[in-house]
């Protein structure tokens, strides 16, 4: 999708990084670099802690040590800043049921700065056009994760952290997903996905295994 | 920073948020009448256990309403994050840019709305058949006006803190009851002065500077009990 915004490099360094849920460590002095245009892959089996690690970047759960940068500036001492430049999608959607698909994405608009994007167009390449009217419940979970992505297109930020963007979609959706995520890396930006496949995508893609 | 990028103000986080849960509540609207029912039952039935005279009524009444309504907010607290928890909303606010106190507090906004003025506003036909006069029901939405803000606003950080937890009703009230007693203490005790022609003003200004002071505080404890419990 072409956006009028211009290309600003961007950089998220992490270094030392250590995790614990309850007694368990997940994993210890974790390190790895991404810059703009790139995607960083999260591996590992289920119960690795790809989930948890995803939610650690964003700010979720706290590193047991170690310290994310983003743009060269620690995280911690920018939260808002960080939080205003990245965009999160997970197997809980945060959308609610009880609103319709425009009620979910115009609050949505509220909380976050906006891409300068054709709304319409946007659901119609998610082929959720026809379902602006009703309730969020009545859609299947593809449908659902297809609005979650809506939400995630229509935002304006560089870095997107999309944990197991997978699940739920058809084969169509799949293919979708890494589209949009090559378009956005060619746009400048940068995604950081935990996936228990393989993705194959153009541009370029570091790897952590966890 | 992207100077185009433009994140939308607090302002516009506040109402969003207030705006959302009120259309929510809009189209659930068990969730707002339960703690309703529930008020009007307490208070109707005291009566039927305590006897019917009017002496009694006058006695009784302030205590009773203030009660029914302190629990009946009580009732309508577990749910403030539950859904927000569950369904990933709760995720989305705190990695928004939006500073969370604010999104919180468009929550207790939108929660005030749908439990405190509803209750508020019955309480004049309930007084009525408590037989107080028209200056004591004055008294008494005022007193219960201020109340209800401040037990949203401690409720939200109770909620907050439980918000994790699974069948925490008990655990939240155990929680915000101390906080509770000396709202409900002056509370009652300004309608029972009134009720004895005698000045309840100091009783109302306490409500309302306990307002205010909830006000100010309630939403960073609750934002910063929402990035502790939230996990």
């Amino acid at each position: 999708m072409a956006t009028g915004r211009k290309v600003l490099t961007s950089k998220l360094s992490a270094s030392g990084l250590t995790l614990f849920r309850g007694e368990r460590c997940l994993f210890t002095d974790l390190a790895f670099a991404l810059d703009t245009g790139e995607m960083l892959l999260l591996e590992g089996k289920n119960g690795s802690g790809k989930t948890s690690l995803l939610r650690a970047i964003a700010g979720l759960i706290e590193f047991e040590a170690g310290q994310i940068e983003w743009n060269g500036v620690a995280v911690k001492k920018q939260r808002q800043v960080f939080h205003g430049a990245l965009a999160w999608l997970s197997h809980r959607t945060g959308l609610k049921g009880d609103l319709t698909l425009i009620e979910n994405l115009r609050f949505e608009a509220s909380l976050r700065a906006q891409k300068d994007v054709e709304f319409d167009a946007v659901l119609l390449r998610l082929g959720i056009e026809r379902l602006t009217k009703l309730p969020l419940r009545a859609l299947s979970a593809g449908q659902q994760r297809r609005v979650a992505l809506a939400r995630m297109l229509l935002t304006d930020v560089p870095l997107w952290l999309m944990d197991e963007p997978f699940t739920n979609l058809d084969r169509q959706g799949r293919a979708l997903v890494l589209e949009l995520v090559d378009e956005h890396l060619e746009a400048g930006g940068m995604c950081i996905m935990a996936a228990h496949q393989d993705v194959e995508i153009k541009g370029t893609t570091r790897k952590v295994g966890l | 920073m992207d100077e185009s990028r433009e994140i939308p103000g607090i302002g516009s986080g506040i109402i969003a948020v207030a705006r959302r849960d009120l259309l929510l509540a809009w189209k659930r609207p068990g969730d707002i009448l339960n703690p309703l029912f529930f008020f009007a039952m307490v208070s109707t039935l005291f009566p039927l256990g305590t006897g019917p005279s009017a002496e009694q009524l006058k006695f009784s009444g302030p205590g009773v309403l203030w009660v029914a309504a302190l629990l009946a907010t009580l009732v309508s607290l577990h749910t403030l994050f539950l859904q927000d928890h569950e369904d990933g909303s709760l995720d989305q606010f705190l990695v928004s840019p939006q500073p969370l106190p604010a999104l919180v507090l468009g929550k207790t906004i939108s929660h005030w709305l749908t439990s405190g003025v509803p209750l508020v506003l019955v309480t004049p036909i309930i007084a009525i058949a408590y037989r107080m006069t028209f200056d004591v029901i004055w008294v008494l939405m005022i007193t219960l006006a201020f109340g209800t803000i401040s037990l949203s606003l401690l409720g939200s950080v109770g909620a907050a803190l439980t918000v994790g937890l699974h069948r925490a009703t008990a655990l939240l009230s155990l929680l915000i009851l101390p906080l509770a007693m000396p709202i409900l203490i002056v509370g009652a005790g300004a309608v029972s002065l009134a009720a004895g022609n005698e000045g309840m003003s100091g009783g109302v200004y306490f409500l309302g500077a306990y307002a205010i002071g909830a006000l100010s505080l309630a939403p960073y404890a609750t934002a910063a009990a929402l990035r502790i419990s939230n996990e």
